[in-house]
């Protein structure tokens, strides 16, 4: 494998990442933005998040994610939705997933 | 930084401790798969530190240890991480200024930006993202120098259903703010948009092409030329 080219390429995608990392604060401070548009700036972030957590429980790659994690997911926003403690949603999400592969679940 | 441990309450702390924990696992297994599947240590560790997005860097290892092109595997990276500039648009302020803004900016992940903007008021935002952050930056690397030194101690996380608990971590921390209609209407649409888009485009796009979703958000005003 050629050791500079991925030098190169860890490099470009650091530099890269951290420019759109800062992108954001740093246009913050050259425009002053009305309050309609901080307020959409922040329902942008809930949004993306929001889809994240969509394609991070039902897909993988370009393909479905079985159901084991689905399951997980939806066991831990049930409890987040009824105000279940933060560790009793995380754990039980991951336990409901970890039991249904050992059950032999996908 | 003193005063950050002081606004930040034992609860808080004690959830964002658990997401740390569970992201130094994920990066056990990224070191040790990286290592797995041929590339040498300084590889996984260097990515962890200098670009620090776990998604992207799974990629990276993915597509290079195939025997892909590191320049394929860089622009992939950088499609996944895109969405940290609507991240940084919405907590410039919790984020800061001066040397803060650099630093705050390289410990943007998921995790701390959805633990600030579950925060009432901006004080407890800049504790919940720089104590998670940080945290997530410490455990993250140190993660990944054992799994990558260890090699195969844990290369499938999904055994402990860190796959589901992710996206649950995620979902507790924005489920606050989707009980207001008009963000959960953009959300949801955003979301579906994701979904339908996953099976045909690249990692990254389909999160992206979810702030399509916006347009459905609609405020009392009609102030819509500030959404464009």
């Amino acid at each position: 494998m050629n050791t500079t080219l991925l030098l190169v390429g860890i490099l470009v995608l650091a530099v890269g990442t951290f420019s759109l990392r800062l992108a954001g604060p740093w246009m913050r401070t050259r425009f002053e933005l009305p309050e309609r548009a901080q307020q959409v700036m922040a329902v942008a972030a809930v949004v993306l998040l929001a889809a994240l957590v969509a394609t991070a429980a039902l897909t993988d790659g370009h393909g479905g994610a079985g159901i084991a994690r689905p399951a997980g997911v939806l066991v831990g926003g049930v409890l987040a939705w009824r105000k279940a403690p933060f560790v009793l949603v995380v754990v039980a999400a991951a336990a409901t997933a970890a039991g249904l592969r050992l059950l032999g679940v996908p | 930084m003193r005063s950050i441990w002081r606004t930040t309450d034992p609860g808080l702390l004690r959830d964002i401790a658990l997401v740390c924990l569970a992201d130094g696992v994920v990066g056990l297994s990224y070191g040790a798969i990286s290592v797995g599947g041929g590339l040498d240590l300084w590889v996984p560790v260097l990515l962890s530190i200098v670009v620090f997005a776990g998604a992207s860097q799974f990629l990276f290892v993915g597509i290079v240890a195939a025997g892909g092109s590191p320049i394929a595997a860089t622009v992939a990276g950088l499609l996944v991480n895109s969405r940290h500039v609507a991240f940084g648009l919405a907590v410039s302020d919790v984020i800061g200024s001066g040397w803060r803004r650099p630093l705050g900016s390289h410990v943007m992940t998921d995790e701390n930006v959805a633990f600030a903007l579950g925060q009432d008021d901006l004080r407890q935002k800049r504790a919940a993202y720089w104590v998670c952050g940080i945290g997530i930056f410490v455990c993250w690397n140190i993660g990944v120098v054992i799994g990558a030194l260890a090699g195969s101690v844990i290369t499938d996380t999904d055994v402990f259903g860190l796959d589901a608990a992710f996206p649950a971590v995620l979902l507790a921390l924005v489920l606050p703010s989707l009980r207001d209609k008009k963000t959960r209407t953009a959300a949801l649409v955003g979301s579906v948009v994701a979904l339908a888009a996953t099976p045909f485009l690249p990692a990254g796009l389909p999160v992206l092409l979810a702030l399509v979703g916006l347009v459905f958000y609609r405020s009392d005003k009609p102030a819509l030329d500030a959404v464009r």
